[in-house]
């Protein structure tokens, strides 16, 4: 069964476009589900929503301090569900966290509150292949699509291993590093993006150091589009309100629908 | 029982595994095959084992302490790692990996340090090795712990302050993680402890698996047989793996010191963090809580995931002793032998002194893990 995530950014793939999926950290700021509906109005195909973690270590500075203000202001995972449930996005929406968060909780408990939720994907950096049984067990009997991570250090023989298990969308990570907004492009990015386009039909997001729309177009000229992730959060801790964050979220859209 | 090979899916019992990113797992996949391979060729340990002996100084003597033994009860007798290179029993394992690293093809180490006796020793091996060093250590950490610095900048390493969450061992940790995550090509991750993804909880127990197979042989000389009691302080669980390794298939008690502050097992919530699910203080949400204790080398909030099978198997038992006990068992231990140990080691001296009632007349053998030259400043502190 092909679920939200998937099926809208395929309805964006079928119609020529490059799908746009912005990240943004739950619970910063007391406004942040208004940048949720923002950002979904700006132009976005789907929206990850990072549930913080006090351990982020696929994390740059920029989202680490998301994580610890989000924190500090006594976010926790069940607040960002309870405030999803009561909204209306628009687009569909995917939890990221990291393997603690789901752990602790439990994995079945966490994977039908997502569904409850209406949350379709999750996305756990820290959950590898050999790891995902469990996460993935629970997920496909709640429903939720499980993203996978493809690296530019994955050999030939996992990539299509990581995209069969994948739902929603298959994560191709952009270089050898944590997230964080680069001056340029790496070239690992469109090399990983042509690696897995290659073995699957599923659609290829490039995330992990995409953080302008003059990158997000290079890297699109071989992915079905992108993450973007620091470049948004720095506006948020920037205090840039929802329309600011819409505003930088639009940039993208234009860019990748010129 | 013994303590096994976990596999190449890297589990003991519930606990272990390989909680990475992708972008790490290839690397973990080919560390375990290359320490395979390397652990089953002669060559390799030979060389390995040369260099234990002429450059760190092993066999480690295996002293046994009359004045204290009269004070406590029982017979009291240490595990000398105290008089390694470096000063602590961290040398074994850098050596192993270092020379495996060589071996890989890798130019450069990455490590995390709490106290700074893993960052020394991670240094000291770059030098020998003449790899380029980075090794990253909690800013609070670096502040109590100034002369490690030093020496590590000395020995040619660069050291970098962990400066998120709460700036100690687990935060150096990350910032490791992440910068191996970034040049995983060239960079071997030298970690410090039996913790993080499989291989390193494996690797690193048996590459201080030597201490525990020493002490063997000279209890058996001593005793004639295994002690009564093995103890040994536990933060991520180094030096403790390394001491059980040599008696886990013996009678013997096997005893982990704690932090009072940083209690992992004590706890017994399980959890994931830093590559393996194990034994990890935390909230009810699953956010990592911060460990407190007077050593910067224990204030870690997890435990390698071997320990906790070894104590949900009760095979082991793992038991917490108060900073002010530190304090004692540091002045008791330089009183009545001339020996200063490590505010770590002074841990597994504490829980003996607490728990002498029970094991009167037995044979108590102490990992003294490492020496307390970093921690008199410290303690002259304290104390004045």
């Amino acid at each position: 069964m092909t679920g939200a995530i998937e099926t809208a950014l395929r309805a964006r793939r079928n119609d020529g476009g490059k799908c746009l999926v912005p990240y943004l950290t739950g619970g910063l700021g007391d406004d942040w589900l208004e940048t949720v509906m923002a950002v979904a109005d700006a132009g976005a195909d789907a929206i990850e929503i990072g549930v913080p973690f006090s351990d982020p270590v696929m994390d740059g500075p920029t989202i680490q301090e998301a994580n610890d203000r989000s924190l500090g202001a006594g976010t926790t995972p069940q607040m960002i569900l309870d405030a999803l449930r009561d909204a209306d996005i628009g687009v569909p929406t995917a939890v990221m966290t990291y393997a603690n968060v789901v752990y602790r909780m439990g994995w079945e408990r966490f994977m039908n509150e997502l569904s409850a939720t209406g949350v379709s994907g999750c996305i756990l950096p820290d959950i590898p292949l050999e790891e995902a049984d469990d996460w993935t067990r629970a997920a496909d009997h709640a429903g939720v699509e499980t993203v996978m991570f493809a690296a530019p250090t994955s050999p030939d023989e996992r990539l299509p291993r990581i995209a069969e298990r994948a739902g929603g969308f298959v994560y191709a990570v952009g270089l050898l590093g944590i997230t964080g907004v680069r001056a340029n492009l790496a070239s690992s990015a469109l090399e990983i993006a042509g690696r897995v386009k290659a073995i699957t039909d599923k659609p290829v997001l490039v995330g992990v150091g995409v953080g302008t729309p003059a990158q997000a177009v290079e890297v699109s000229a071989v992915a079905d589009g992108v993450v973007v992730g620091s470049a948004i959060v720095q506006r948020m801790l920037d205090g840039a309100g929802p329309e600011g964050v819409a505003e930088l979220v639009n940039e993208f859209r234009v860019a990748l629908d010129a | 029982m013994t303590m096994a090979d976990p596999t190449t899916q890297g589990r003991f019992g519930d606990f272990g595994g390989m909680y990475v990113p992708e972008t790490l797992v290839p690397a973990c996949i080919e560390l375990d095959k290359a320490f395979r391979s390397a652990w089953a060729d002669p060559s390799f340990r030979s060389e390995l084992d040369h260099l234990l002996k002429t450059y760190a100084g092993r066999p480690s003597p295996v002293t046994e302490c009359v004045n204290l033994s009269e004070k406590l009860g029982c017979r009291i007798l240490l595990k000398r790692e105290d008089l390694n290179h470096t000063g602590s029993h961290k040398i074994n394992n850098v050596l192993g990996q270092a020379l495996l690293a060589k071996r890989m093809g890798k130019t450069r180490l990455v490590a995390e340090t709490g106290a700074g006796q893993h960052g020394v020793a991670t240094a000291t091996a770059a030098a020998l090795f003449d790899m380029e060093c980075v090794v990253y250590m909690g800013t609070v950490d670096i502040e109590r712990q100034k002369l490690n610095v030093f020496r590590m900048k000395l020995l040619g390493s660069e050291v970098v302050a962990a400066e998120s969450g709460s700036q100690t061992l687990k935060d150096a940790v990350n910032e490791a993680m992440r910068y191996w995550v970034s040049a995983v090509e060239d960079t071997h991750y030298c970690l410090g402890s039996v913790m993080g993804p499989h291989p390193y909880p494996w690797m690193v127990r048996e590459f201080h698996r030597v201490i525990g197979d020493e002490a063997r042989e000279q209890c058996q000389e001593l005793l004639g047989g295994a002690p009564d009691v093995v103890v040994a302080c536990v933060g991520g669980g180094s030096n403790a793996a390394g001491i059980f390794a040599g008696f886990a298939d013996t009678d013997a008690v096997l005893v982990g010191a704690e932090p009072a502050g940083g209690a992992a097992v004590g706890r017994a919530v399980p959890g994931i963090v830093h590559g393996s699910k194990s034994y990890l203080m935390q909230d009810e949400w699953g956010q990592v809580l911060e460990a407190e204790s007077i050593s910067a080398g224990l204030d870690y909030p997890g435990i390698g995931p071997e320990h906790a099978h070894l104590a949900a198997t009760g095979r082991a038992r793992y038991e917490p002793v108060t900073d002010a006990e530190v304090i004692d068992a540091f002045q008791l231990l330089s009183r009545t032998e001339g020996i200063i140990p490590a505010l770590e080691s002074a841990h597994a001296i504490a829980w003996i002194a607490n728990a002498r009632d029970e094991f009167q007349g037995k044979s108590v053998l102490i990992n003294l893990s490492g020496r307390g030259d970093k921690d008199v400043n410290q303690m002259m502190d304290i104390l004045q």
